[in-house]
């Protein structure tokens, strides 16, 4: 099967490339951009004039909710989901029930997702049994088994000494671990940020602080373990400061941000919408404004789209008694071209906090359009505008506050390995 | 704000759903006290009823314990006429979520016109009044560390009664505002009424985050906070919210920011002291002073009914068919 995606405009920052060109795949692998092969005959031709090529989207963080809690959503659903967003690789947390914390676990999420065919799937393996905080896991057994990083999802460990050994024998295996900043004793199960809207609400409120000190205990653990870190989803500037000056120094961490913190502030939350219920909590107008900067100025690696859907009861409750999170990985995309057109940065370099560089976070061969590669390919339109609505989402969870909204740019095709996952009808 | 707005008043801006102060405005706040004292009397007669709600029904729904809150409002509702139900679910985990509407959808076919809601979660009555039938109004009789306005426009009614106006008046609010709906609803109703001078005094640990978004002066000494003050508001000491290492004893805030008789004598001659209720004698408030002749505490609790009655019955006029709207 050879396929010329015709005439558009291929992005590709990997390769630093940026022109209006044919790309040719065959047998599922990129052959070639600009010039055919020779003997190159097209079986298909998809024409792409006046819409963007770029490298499938990278996802650092999706859950997928299988196994486990199937009534929110399953790897087929959430994968299919994700076609239809552009991502054609995604990273989900080892939160699961049970845990992924065994190779028998992280071998069926990738089973299950081989046999959907929408989406790479790679997992995060527990850091410790059960995501209980005292005793660490096999990691190598679940490296062996799938697994690119390890990480404890958003459970607490017992104590810094148990994150010190963890992060050494993560290390002894080349496994990136995978920390969320949120020191528990701190956030208190505070539900919101901590802050003028919190307080007026009378929720209880997340600081800043929460996230700075375990950014700061882990940032000295790197010091002493040289254990690579990613922290993923930081919600503050002061914690961006701490990690730009972590990376100046050159220690081995990253992190990245979510799409909805870069759109959305502590005053959304007013009348109690819980469907802005977010683990880390939406904070100030200045934070997210800094977390816009950090994916300007390089803090910030990528942006994830936190994608956790939900049965339409989780919502249905008082905000402190719902859950959090939003099915997000249908709005990734424009909500970060968004921040393209707001001027925060140019289109190349959000294409590549969506491809190659957390692509690069795992470890994972995805993310460029170099020849030989997988042919993982998301094609977009930048200028078509659309709106969000529940009946159309292809995510098992309708939970967004973004339903509703005009979205400008969106995904006319995907292909995984040369083959159309999704196709905008 | 507006969708408060929205959610609390009906399109010809009267009270559908008593929620937060917030978002409501001073001309009806006004309202509200003057109906509350029209009902004065009805509490003074020998018959203590009016017949305004008979045939209504009302449900008092307390997901939280509360004794005085809970027999103010049924004997508000009864002085009206109307029928009472209450219903105490202790909140427990499965009290939450689908079990929360499912008990609104099962008295909603009961055909019940009035929820009077208290509970533990924050916006537990915007909840409900986000998904009760159009027919129900839903008033909130405290939740979480939110709101609980009827405490603070009973509040208002006895400054009124006591000082008849509000824009001059200093008004001082002492103990956990932090984790206080009764503290934020009053400050609300305050400022909405035009108090320029709203004081909060509290150690660190119990004020709220960005006090200045409040729109009030904060002190951390009783004695400096207290000079000149017209009205001083004593909150109780709500142990059960504390989380974490907020204060070291009873004993130590007792002397810092326990009223006393003499601390009482830096606010003005004539200053009034109040109390939400119930009282922890000798933690935040001296007996001399809340037995005094200053404490206006008992007639805070009398107070109470009536103005629960200026509201549910208030409420219940925004149903009223437009035919009888358009008659008048």
């Amino acid at each position: 099967m050879k396929i010329e995606i015709s005439n558009g405009r291929i992005i590709d920052p990997a390769n630093q490339l940026d022109e209006v060109q044919s790309l040719f795949i065959a047998d599922g692998k990129i052959v070639a951009i600009g010039t055919a092969p020779a003997a190159f005959n097209a079986d298909s031709i998809i024409d792409a004039s006046g819409q963007i090529v770029c490298p499938g989207l990278v996802d650092l963080r999706a859950h997928l909710r299988e196994p486990g809690e199937e009534h929110k959503g399953t790897i087929a659903s959430e994968t299919r989901a994700a076609a239809r967003g552009g991502i054609t690789t995604l990273c989900c947390p080892p939160n699961t029930h049970p845990v992924i914390d065994t190779p028998a676990v992280a071998e069926l999420v990738q089973r299950h997702a081989d046999a959907a065919g929408f989406a790479r799937v790679f997992p995060l393996g527990a850091l410790t049994q059960g995501l209980a905080g005292s005793a660490i896991t096999e990691m190598h057994a679940l490296k062996t088994a799938g697994c690119v990083g390890v990480s404890n999802a958003m459970q607490p460990l017992g104590s810094t000494l148990i994150l010190r050994r963890a992060m050494e024998y993560a290390a002894t295996h080349s496994l990136t671990v995978f920390i969320h900043a949120e020191e528990a004793a701190l956030a208190n199960n505070g539900c919101v940020h901590e802050g003028a809207v919190g307080s007026r609400l009378g929720l209880p409120g997340i600081p800043i602080a929460a996230e700075t000190v375990a950014v700061a205990a882990t940032l000295a653990l790197v010091e002493e373990t040289g254990a690579r870190v990613h922290f993923p989803m930081l919600s503050s500037e002061r914690a961006l400061q701490k990690i730009a000056r972590a990376k100046y120094d050159g220690q081995p961490v990253s992190c990245d941000v979510s799409a909805h913190h870069l759109h959305l502030t502590e005053i959304d939350l007013l009348g109690f919408n819980s469907q802005c219920h977010v683990r880390p909590p939406l904070r100030t107008q200045r934070d997210m404004e800094g977390l816009r900067k950090g994916i300007a100025n390089g803090t910030v690696a990528a942006i994830c789209s936190d994608h956790q859907p939900h049965e339409a009861d989780a919502k249905l409750a008082p905000f402190g008694a719902t859950e959090a999170g939003i099915s997000a990985l249908e709005t990734l995309l424009p909500l970060a071209l968004r921040v393209v057109d707001d001027g925060v940065l140019p289109m190349t370099q959000m294409i590549a906090s969506l491809t190659d560089q957390p692509a690069t976070i795992l470890g994972v061969e995805a993310g460029t359009l170099s020849p030989g590669r997988q042919a993982d390919i998301c094609i977009f339109d930048p200028e078509r505008y659309w709106t969000l609505d529940s009946n159309s989402m292809l995510s098992r969870g309708h939970n967004t506050p973004f339903l509703n909204w005009e979205m400008k740019g969106e995904v006319t095709r995907t292909l995984l390995g040369g083959k159309t996952v999704y196709e905008c009808t | 704000m507006k969708k408060k707005n929205r959610l609390q008043l009906d399109d010809n801006g009267k009270l559908k759903h008593f929620l937060t102060i917030e978002g409501l405005n001073r001309q009806l706040l006004i309202d509200i006290l003057d109906t509350a004292e029209s009902f004065t009397s009805v509490t003074e007669q020998t018959v203590k009823k009016v017949p305004l709600l008979r045939g209504k029904t009302i449900v008092n729904l307390f997901f939280e314990a509360s004794t005085r809150t809970r027999t103010t409002f049924e004997l508000a509702a009864k002085r009206l006429s109307a029928d009472v139900l209450n219903i105490n679910i202790q909140a427990s985990a499965t009290a939450k979520g689908e079990t929360l509407l499912d008990t609104l959808r099962n008295l909603e076919a009961m055909h019940c016109d009035i929820f009077v809601v208290r509970h533990a979660d924050s916006g537990a009555a915007h909840f409900i009044a986000q998904h009760v039938a159009p027919h129900i109004s839903v008033i909130n009789a405290g939740d979480g560390q939110h709101a609980h306005p009827t405490q603070a426009m009973l509040d208002m009614f006895t400054i009124r009664r006591e000082k008849g106006e509000f824009h001059k008046l200093n008004v001082a609010i002492v103990g956990d505002i932090r984790h206080s709906r009764v503290a934020r609803s009053q400050i609300h109703a305050l400022s909405m009424l035009g108090v320029e001078d709203i004081r909060i005094i509290a150690p660190k640990t119990l004020v709220p985050t960005e006090p200045d978004a409040f729109g009030v002066h904060v002190y951390h000494d009783l004695r400096e906070g207290l000079r000149d003050v017209d009205v001083v508001i004593m909150l109780r000491l709500q142990k059960e919210r504390m989380r974490g290492a907020s204060l070291p004893s009873e004993h130590e805030y007792f002397q810092l920011f326990g009223l006393t008789e003499e601390k009482l004598e830096l606010a003005k001659a004539d200053v009034t002291v109040m109390h939400p209720g119930p009282i922890n004698r000798g933690v935040e408030i001296d007996s001399a002073v809340a037995d005094g002749p200053r404490s206006v505490i008992l007639q805070q609790v009398t107070h109470g009914i009536a103005v629960r009655m200026a509201v549910m019955s208030m409420a219940m006029q925004s149903h009223l068919p437009d035919t009888a709207e358009g008659a008048r």
